[in-house]
C-alpha cells in the first residue's frame, strides 16, 4: 500500500515491521516522532527515558534479553548517549540494535550543527543513510539484520529534511516475530579489561567484514551516465545532485560506514571529475581521499548550513544565477513564548533583578531573545546549572541557572547534585511546567504519566533537592513577578545553595482559560513597558496599544509591568 | 505535470494540515509527492513554510529558487517572506490576513503597507478574506479549509470528491460538518 510518510513514520513503521520490541528515546528536534509513531504500535514496549543514555542502556539490556530493540534521538543526544555506545560496539548485541539519529543541518532546532558520522567512525560500527522515506522504511529493517548477522549496533543517520519530509513509501505492513536465545556469555558482555581486549580485535575483525558488505550491499550503487562529471553522495542530498545534474553520473552510498573501496575506485575509474557532495563535514570525502582516490569537496561545496539544489550548482558553476524575486526589508518572525506562558514572568523578572542568567535548552532559551533579552548562556542540556556552580565557586555574585523541569530531569539532577554535595551559593530556578514542552508535550518522570499515557509515579523537583541535602527551597507562583523578583533576589545572596521551583502548567497544556485582558486607554500613557514582555498578544499600531482578545490568557504579566494600572480585567 | 507549490504562513494557522490534505490528494491522483517543513523551534508563532512538490518523479524535497508555481500565503508578511521561491508571473493566493510579529509589536520593525501591491507587480495574485469568512462560520479557525477550499476549485486540477473525501479522513468526526461547509465557502468563492 502507498503511503505518504514523513522519514521517521517511516523509521518506525520499518522498525514494528523489524520485529521490534522495545523503544526508548528523550524527545528532540528532529528525531522526536520516531518514538510517537512507534508507540501506535501495541506489540511495542514504548519509553521516554530521562535521558538519551538511560533510552541507549535500556536498549542494551533488552537486546540482551533477546528481543530487537531501537534507540532515536537527535544529534546532540548521542553525544549524552556516548559513552554506552562507544562500548556497545564492543560488546555487540543479541537481539539487534537500531541507533538512529536525526542531525539538524542548517540547525532549525539545536545548539550546534556536529556531524554525527564522526562517532560512527570512532566507534567503528556500521551505518546506513536514507535518502527519503522509502528508504528509511527499507534502511531500518536492513539495520537490525545487519546488527544481528555482524553482532553490531547499527546506526541509521537521518537529517531534519529527511525526518520531517514526507514522500510517499509502499508499506508492507508485515511483521516479523524475532526472539533470540538468552545465554550467559561474560567475555561478550563484561567490559573488563582483559575481556574488552579481545572485543576490541573482534571490532576490527569485523570492521572487515562490514567492508566486505558495504562493495556487496546494493544500499551502494553507481549511476553511470555522463562520464565527464561524477558525484559520491547519500542522504537527501542525493536528491539534490539529481535534480541539479540529472545528466551526471553518480554513485549514491546508502551504507555510509564503512565505505566501499573498490567501488569507489571503480567509479572513480569511469568518470573523468567527482565531486563529494555532503552536508556538514567532509566525511566521505576525508575517507575517500584516504584511499588515495582524487575528489573535490569542500573546497567547493559549504560545510556549514543544509545544502540545496542552488547551493550545489551555484558551487560547480560560479555564474549560476537563478532569477527570482525577492524582498529584504521584511521583518523578522522568531519564534516567542506563547500568550500565556509560564515562562514570560520568571525572565521579566530576572531583568528586574539583574542578575546573570545561566541558561538550558527548552522553549525557555527564547528567554534570550529581544525583547526579553534576560539570559547569558546555553550551552547544553544541564550546563546552566553545572556552570552556576562553577561560577559562584569562583567568586561571581548575582548569578542564576535556568532549567526546565523535563531538562532538570534529563542531566541537570547530576548537576544540582554537585551543588548539593560542594556546597556552592548556586541559585537553581527550575520551570516547572509540568511538561516537555518545546518538542511537542511529551511526558517525563515529573508528569505521573508514561509515554503510552498510563499513569505512574511522580517524582517532584523539591523532593530531589531535599534528598540531595538542599535546604533553601522556595515554590512560587511565576505570574507573580514581584514576589519573584524579591524571591530572586533574597536567594541569590544567601551563602548556601537554592532552588526556586516556578511552577505553573505549560499552557499549552493548561486548560484554565482566563478572560483577556484589556487597555484603559484613558489611562494608557503609551510607555510601551507592556511591550517589553514579549507577548505576541499585545500590539502597538502606532497610535496606541491594544490586547488580542483571541490571543490573551489573561495571564496578567503585561498589567504587573504596566506603571499607570492601566491593564484591565474587563 | 510538475507543480510546486510553497504554503506560508504562521505558526498556529494551520498551514500544515492544509499541505497536509493537498499531498495526500496528490498522492491519491497516483503522482509522486514530497512535502518539506520546518518543526520545532519555528512553531512558537514563527514564520511557517511548507513545501509541496507534485510530479511524476520528484527529488529535491526543497524547491529551487525561482520555481515555484503557486504560493499560498495564510498571511501577507509570509508572502513577502517566501517569493523568493517563486517563478517569474507565478499565482499567489493571498488571504488578506495580517499577524504582527514579536519584531513590529516591539516596535522594531515595522509591517509594510503595500504588500498586495508589491505582489501585483510580480505575480497574478488572488485575493480571499479567509478570516472574515471563518468569522461569518463562526470559527476563526476554519480559515485555514476556506483557503484549501478555494486553491482546490480553480488552481489545481483535480475534482470536488477527492479533497472532500480527503478532508473527511483528517478531521475528526464532531468537526466534519463544520470543515465541509468551510470547504465549500473556499470553494464557491473560487466560483464566484
Amino acid at each position: 500500500m502507498k503511503r505518504l510518510l514523513s522519514g521517521n513514520e517511516a523509521f518506525a513503521i520499518g522498525a514494528w515491521e523489524a520485529g521490534i520490541k522495545f523503544a526508548s528515546s528523550y524527545p528532540g528536534t528532529p528525531a522526536t516522532e520516531i518514538l510517537e509513531n512507534i508507540a501506535k504500535f501495541k506489540e511495542v514496549k514504548v519509553e521516554w527515558a530521562p535521558n538519551e543514555k538511560v533510552a541507549l542502556e535500556a536498549v542494551i539490556g533488552a537486546s540482551f534479553s533477546g528481543v530487537r530493540a531501537i534507540a532515536s534521538m537527535k544529534h546532540v543526544g548521542l553525544n549524552v548517549a556516548s559513552d554506552p555506545f562507544m562500548t556497545l560496539s564492543y560488546t555487540g548485541v543479541n537481539g539487534g540494535i537500531a541507533i538512529v539519529v536525526s542531525d539538524d543541518p542548517g540547525l532549525y532546532s539545536s545548539q550546534n550543527e556536529q556531524d554525527t558520522r564522526n562517532y560512527v567512525r570512532s566507534a567503528k560500527i556500521p551505518a546506513l543513510e536514507p535518502s527519503d522515506s522509502q528508504e528509511a522504511y527499507e534502511y531500518i529493517k536492513l539495520a537490525f539484520k545487519i546488527s544481528e548477522e555482524y553482532d553490531t549496533p547499527t546506526l541509521v543517520r537521518s537529517t531534519t529534511r529527511i525526518s520531517h519530509t514526507k514522500t510517499v513509501v509502499e508499506v508492507k505492513g508485515i511483521r516479523e516475530e524475532i526472539q533470540k536465545e538468552l545465554s550467559r556469555d561474560p567475555a561478550k558482555w563484561v567490559m573488563l579489561p582483559a575481556f574488552a581486549y579481545e572485543r576490541h580485535i573482534f571490532v576490527l575483525e569485523r570492521f572487515k567484514k562490514l567492508q566486505a558488505l558495504s562493495e556487496e550491499i546494493d544500499l551502494n550503487r553507481i549511476e553511470i551516465r555522463d562520464r565527464k562529471l561524477g558525484f559520491i553522495t547519500s542522504g537527501v542530498c542525493y536528491q539534490y545532485v539529481k535534480e541539479a545534474f540529472p545528466e551526471a553520473s553518480v554513485l549514491k552510498l546508502g551504507m555510509i560506514y564503512p565505505l566501499p573501496k573498490k567501488k569507489i575506485l571503480e567509479f572513480s575509474n569511469m568518470v573523468d571529475e567527482i565531486f563529494v557532495v555532503e552536508e556538514l563535514d567532509p566525511f566521505l570525502e576525508t575517507e575517500i581521499k584516504a584511499m588515495g582516490i582524487e575528489v573535490k569537496g569542500k573546497g567547493f561545496i559549504p560545510e556549514f548550513g543544509e545544502l540545496n539544489v542552488d547551493v550545489l550548482k551555484k558551487a560547480l558553476d560560479k555564474n549560476y544565477k537563478p532569477k527570482y524575486i525577492s524582498f529584504t526589508d521584511i521583518p523578522k518572525r522568531p519564534p516567542t513564548l506563547c500568550p500565556g506562558c509560564p515562562h514570560r514572568g520568571v525572565f521579566v523578572a530576572l531583568k528586574r533583578a539583574k542578575v546573570f542568567v545561566f541558561g538550558d535548552i527548552g522553549c525557555y532559551t527564547l528567554g534570550a531573545l529581544k525583547p526579553l533579552s534576560s539570559m547569558d548562556s546555553c550551552i547544553c542540556m544541564g550546563a546552566g546549572v553545572s556552570m552556576v556552580h562553577g561560577a559562584t565557586s569562583s567568586g561571581m555574585k548575582k548569578v542564576v541557572a535556568v532549567i526546565g523541569d523535563s531538562t532538570f530531569l534529563h542531566t541537570g539532577i547530576n548537576s544540582l547534585l554537585d551543588i548539593a554535595y560542594n556546597r556552592s551559593s548556586s541559585t537553581v530556578i527550575i520551570l516547572d511546567n509540568g511538561t516537555t514542552a518545546m518538542t511537542g508535550r511529551q511526558p517525563h518522570p515529573g508528569t505521573g504519566e508514561k509515554a503510552d499515557g498510563t499513569p505512574t509515579t511522580k517524582v517532584l523537583p523539591e523532593e530531589i533537592a531535599k534528598a540531595f541535602g538542599i535546604e533553601r527551597i522556595k515554590i512560587v507562583d511565576p505570574y507573580e513577578i514581584k514576589k519573584l523578583v524579591e524571591v530572586i533576589k533574597e536567594e541569590v545572596e544567601a551563602e548556601e545553595p537554592s532552588v526556586i521551583i516556578t511552577r505553573a502548567p505549560c499552557t499549552l497544556i493548561s486548560r484554565e482559560s482566563k478572560r483577556p485582558l484589556k487597555i484603559n486607554e484613558e489611562k494608557c500613557i503609551l510607555c510601551k513597558s507592556c511591550l517589553n514582555v514579549g507577548c505576541m498578544a499585545i500590539f502597538y499600531d502606532g497610535k496606541k496599544v491594544s490586547i488580542d482578545e483571541v490571543l490573551c490568557k489573561g495571564c496578567t504579566i503585561c498589567a504587573q509591568v504596566c506603571p499607570k494600572e492601566a491593564i484591565e480585567t474587563p | 505535470m510538475k507543480f510546486d507549490l510553497v504554503i506560508v504562513g504562521v505558526g498556529g494557522q494551520g498551514v500544515l494540515l492544509a499541505s497536509e490534505i493537498l499531498s495526500e490528494v496528490a498522492l491519491s491522483k497516483g503522482y509522486d509527492v514530497k512535502k518539506s517543513e520546518i518543526h520545532g523551534m519555528a512553531q512558537r508563532g514563527g514564520s511557517v513554510f511548507s513545501f509541496v512538490r507534485i510530479g511524476e518523479k520528484v527529488y529535491s524535497p526543497i524547491i529551487p529558487l525561482g520555481s515555484a508555481d503557486l504560493m499560498l500565503a495564510f498571511e501577507e508578511l509570509e508572502a513577502l517572506r517566501y517569493v523568493q521561491y517563486l517563478k517569474p508571473s507565478a499565482r499567489v493566493i493571498l488571504n488578506r490576513q495580517r499577524i504582527m510579529p514579536i519584531t513590529v509589536l516591539s516596535g522594531e520593525a515595522k509591517y509594510p503597507n503595500d504588500v498586495f501591491e508589491r505582489l501585483i507587480e510580480h505575480f497574478e495574485v488572488y485575493s480571499i478574506e479567509g478570516l472574515a469568512l471563518a468569522k461569518e462560520l463562526k470559527d476563526a479557525r476554519l480559515t485555514n479549509v476556506i483557503l484549501l477550499g478555494y486553491l482546490a476549485s480553480r488552481f489545481l486540477p483535480w475534482e470536488k470528491n477527492i479533497w472532500l473525501k480527503v478532508l473527511l479522513e483528517r478531521v475528526p468526526e464532531r468537526f466534519r460538518e463544520q470543515n465541509l461547509r468551510a470547504f465549500e465557502v473556499g470553494w464557491n468563492y473560487g466560483e464566484g
